[in-house]
């Protein structure tokens, strides 16, 4: 057989790693061994997981800060759960519907990124930081004075009260402004979620190690040189961007349709989600995929399971970011780690070499 | 190069067997809270078994005070309930936990909550979390009575209720209110548009105002973002000559609005909803201020009733605030699920889909004469059958109308 290049076995490992993590998973829940808590936590935890790939798209391949993620995320949630509100009556079957919505959540996303890529993927420096920011809160204050309702005349708008609208009797308030879209159907499932991640792994990855990735990555290390031998600087930054946002879009459809309101609140699609999206990605590790879902994972969890400890797990949670920044960057913390982990590894090597 | 690889290797190996690690301290917490139900059923062995009602709400984040007053306030009963022989002779258990008033957040302490063998839920505290954690309980069928989840959406299973008015119902009343006593002919309202509350209230009493005798001349809104000027709405109520504005949002945010309109010399007459209960007690507020406000709520700490008085002195011995209209909501709660599960003689052995079923039909049946009613009752819709009260605010205390 072939031998498989460095960059396949490592792929294939982070495939492997997702698909080991789901096959342990499901073991667990048939044999009833999961609690409640973490089966609520598996659709959100393929949520996070999605988002912290897909900005480590944006942040270690392409080499721009971005810190309206979570804006991404909201318009992919919002524009996927008014389309299945409104389809639950018309398309009845829920894989059809969820897989539509997921289109749609990943394209509105996807423009969006375009729209803002255009401008800003045009200038040097740290603009993208600045507008993904303001597009973050921008998103999220549309979304609280949008209203929108449906009867048999068609749809109605507003940007006032629910009351404007002016609805016949019998009509259907979807989008209520601040109390956003009550009622979204309960379509994801932590399958589906799975297969999500993984589909997105293979584009990242694939894109990652493909001619055009290739650009991407030259852009990153050295604009100058790169344009110097003809890469399309703007065009190969927009297209890393645009994936990168339609992929968090799906992850907000994955999070709309796992709770029965969506509401956009500084809390889940402000700023805080979106610092929180890029500490799964610096923590993980800048362009390391394998490390963002790791990081997503644990960093999801934490706060969960350390609940018995009630106040002290925020601090707790804040303590535990700290060591595993300095773990995983200090120059002290590498050496330790590389004279006592690779002592571990030429054991393991000699006992391969024995047997 | 090469080494550079095999360490990122190594660390990837580090970070996945943390995460096993983690998953092993994880499954550990599991048989650590498995050996802690255990050491829990020896316990109900020996003391017969226990009734675990579960809570949720915010106590960290903006929320955090209603989430807090909640949890006293159903702490409160439990300690009293449990010292008077429990619910037939069966003490309660109370686990509170936190949602820090997100959706997501509410559904993993619900989680948490099925997890520790609950029997009931008192909550969710806030509306939107309370939705979410109706659409799982349903799901569940786990009964569930939320003490202040106002929205609409809060109790649209048939295994939720609610002690508090929803906020329609609050619109409702306060037009109502306005028009029948004549309180104004021109009427203004400020409303939070960034919360479900305030906004529920504000749509409800502008389609009653319509049923009414006054007109409403200016509406003007605001969000959480930018809560702490109201000269601008107050300056457009003014010159639209409101002689009434209608302020269906928390005290805090009331507060200021109070004296931002005494600052401007405008003094119509201001009026409130169940929300408003607490702004005596503001700190630093001129209490002169909200001479003349009146409100609807459903409890005033200085009735002079004797529950609530017994009820306000305990619940500043032990924690040394003046209880809210929430602690009085979650109170009332906590009674209710013990009258609920007297009726139908639930034990804790039955299964929570079994308890849920029977608190159903219990619910529509029991009486409540809880602090914040006299005679309550509910509806197999869901929500309570109550009077409100309006109270006003007279040198400096509150005093009901009527």
């Amino acid at each position: 057989m072939k031998k498989m290049s460095k960059t396949t076995k490592s792929n294939m490992i982070t495939y492997l790693m997702v698909v080991v993590l789901f096959i342990v998973v499901q073991v667990m829940v048939t044999t009833g061994n999961l609690s409640s808590l973490l089966q609520g936590l598996l659709v959100p935890l393929c949520a996070y997981v999605i988002l912290a790939v897909s900005l480590n798209l944006t942040v270690g391949i392409l080499g721009e800060l971005s810190l309206g993620h979570a804006g991404f995320m909201c318009v992919g949630a919002f524009t996927s759960a008014f389309f299945s509100k409104c389809a639950v009556e018309a398309i009845p079957v829920a894989g059809v519907r969820y897989l539509i919505a997921l289109l749609i959540g990943a394209a509105a996303a996807g423009i969006c990124g375009i729209l803002i890529g255009i401008p800003v993927l045009r200038l040097k420096g740290d603009y993208l930081a600045i507008v993904t920011l303001a597009f973050g809160e921008i998103i999220k204050n549309i979304v609280n004075i949008l209203f929108i309702g449906r009867d048999s005349k068609g749809f109605h708008f507003s940007t006032k009260d629910s009351m404007s609208l002016g609805l016949e009797d019998g009509g259907q308030v979807i989008v209520n402004g601040p109390q956003g879209i009550t009622g979204t159907p309960k379509d994801s499932t932590f399958v589906i979620g799975v297969v999500l991640i993984l589909i997105t792994l293979f584009i990242v990855l694939n894109l990652m190690h493909s001619r055009s990735g290739r650009a991407i990555m030259a852009i990153r290390d050295n604009r100058i040189a790169a344009e110097s031998v003809g890469i399309n600087i703007t065009k190969y930054k927009l297209m890393a961007f645009s994936i990168s946002a339609a992929l968090a879009g799906v992850a907000g459809v994955i999070y709309a349709h796992n709770l029965a309101t969506l509401t956009a609140q500084p809390k889940n699609f402000g700023y805080n989600m979106s610092i929180m999206i890029l500490v799964f990605v610096v923590l993980g590790g800048i362009g390391n995929m394998r490390g963002s879902i790791i990081a997503a994972i644990i960093l999801t969890l934490l706060p969960e399971l350390l609940r018995s400890l009630s106040d002290y797990r925020m601090l707790i949670y804040a303590i535990v970011l700290i060591v595993m920044m300095l773990f995983n960057w200090s120059p002290k913390a590498i050496e330790w780690r590389e004279k006592h982990l690779s002592r571990f590894r030429r054991k393991n090597n000699k006992t391969e070499e024995a047997a | 190069m090469k080494m550079k690889k095999a360490l990122s290797v190594m660390l990837a190996a580090a970070m996945t067997m943390t995460l096993l690690v983690g998953c092993g301290g994880n499954s550990g917490s599991d048989s650590g809270s498995d050996t802690g139900s255990s050491t829990e059923n020896s316990k109900e062995e020996s003391s017969g078994d226990v009734f675990k009602i579960g809570g949720i709400g915010p106590v960290t984040g903006g929320a955090a005070v209603y989430g807090e007053a909640v949890k006293n306030g159903s702490e409160l009963a439990v300690k009293e309930i449990n010292e008077a022989g429990g619910i037939n002779g069966v003490q309660i258990e109370m686990n509170y936990q936190d949602d820090e008033h997100d959706a997501e957040k509410a559904v993993n302490a619900y989680n948490t909550l099925k997890d520790w063998g609950m029997h009931a839920l008192l909550g969710t505290v806030t509306s939107a979390p309370c939705v979410a954690v109706g659409e799982v309980s349903k799901d569940d069928n786990i009964f569930m009575l939320t003490p202040s989840g106002t929205a609409v959406e809060c109790v649209q299973y048939d295994n939720a209720f609610r002690v508090c008015f929803s906020d329609p119902m609050q619109g409702l009343e306060s037009a109502k209110y306005i028009g029948e006593n004549g309180l104004a002919k021109k009427v203004a309202a400020i409303y939070d548009s960034s919360d479900v509350y305030s906004t529920g209230i504000y749509e409800a009493f502008v389609k009653e105002a319509e049923n009414q005798d006054f007109e409403i001349v200016a509406a003007e809104a605001f969000t959480a973002e930018a809560k702490t000027d109201f000269s601008v709405q107050l300056q457009k109520a003014k010159d639209a000559g409101a002689e009434l504005v209608f302020l269906p949002f928390y005290y805090t945010e009331a507060s200021l609005v109070l004296k931002q309109a005494a600052g401007m010399s405008y003094n119509p007459i201001f009026f409130g909803c169940d929300g408003m209960d607490g702004i005596l007690a503001v700190d630093g507020f001129d209490v002169d201020l909200a001479n003349n406000l009146m409100f609807m709520s459903p409890f005033t700490p200085t009735s002079e009733d004797e529950a609530i008085q017994k009820f306000v002195k305990d619940y500043e011995e032990a924690y040394g605030s003046t209880p809210n209209q929430f602690a009085a909501d979650a109170y009332d709660g906590m009674y209710a699920i013990k009258a609920a599960m007297e009726e139908k003689d639930i034990t804790p052995d039955m299964s929570p889909s079994d308890i849920c079923d029977a608190m159903k039909e219990a619910m529509v049946s029991i009486t409540i004469d809880g602090v914040t009613a006299k005679g309550l009752t509910w509806e197999a819709s869901g929500e309570p059958s109550k009077e409100p009260m309006v109270v006003k605010i007279q040198d400096g205390d509150y005093a009901v109308v009527e």
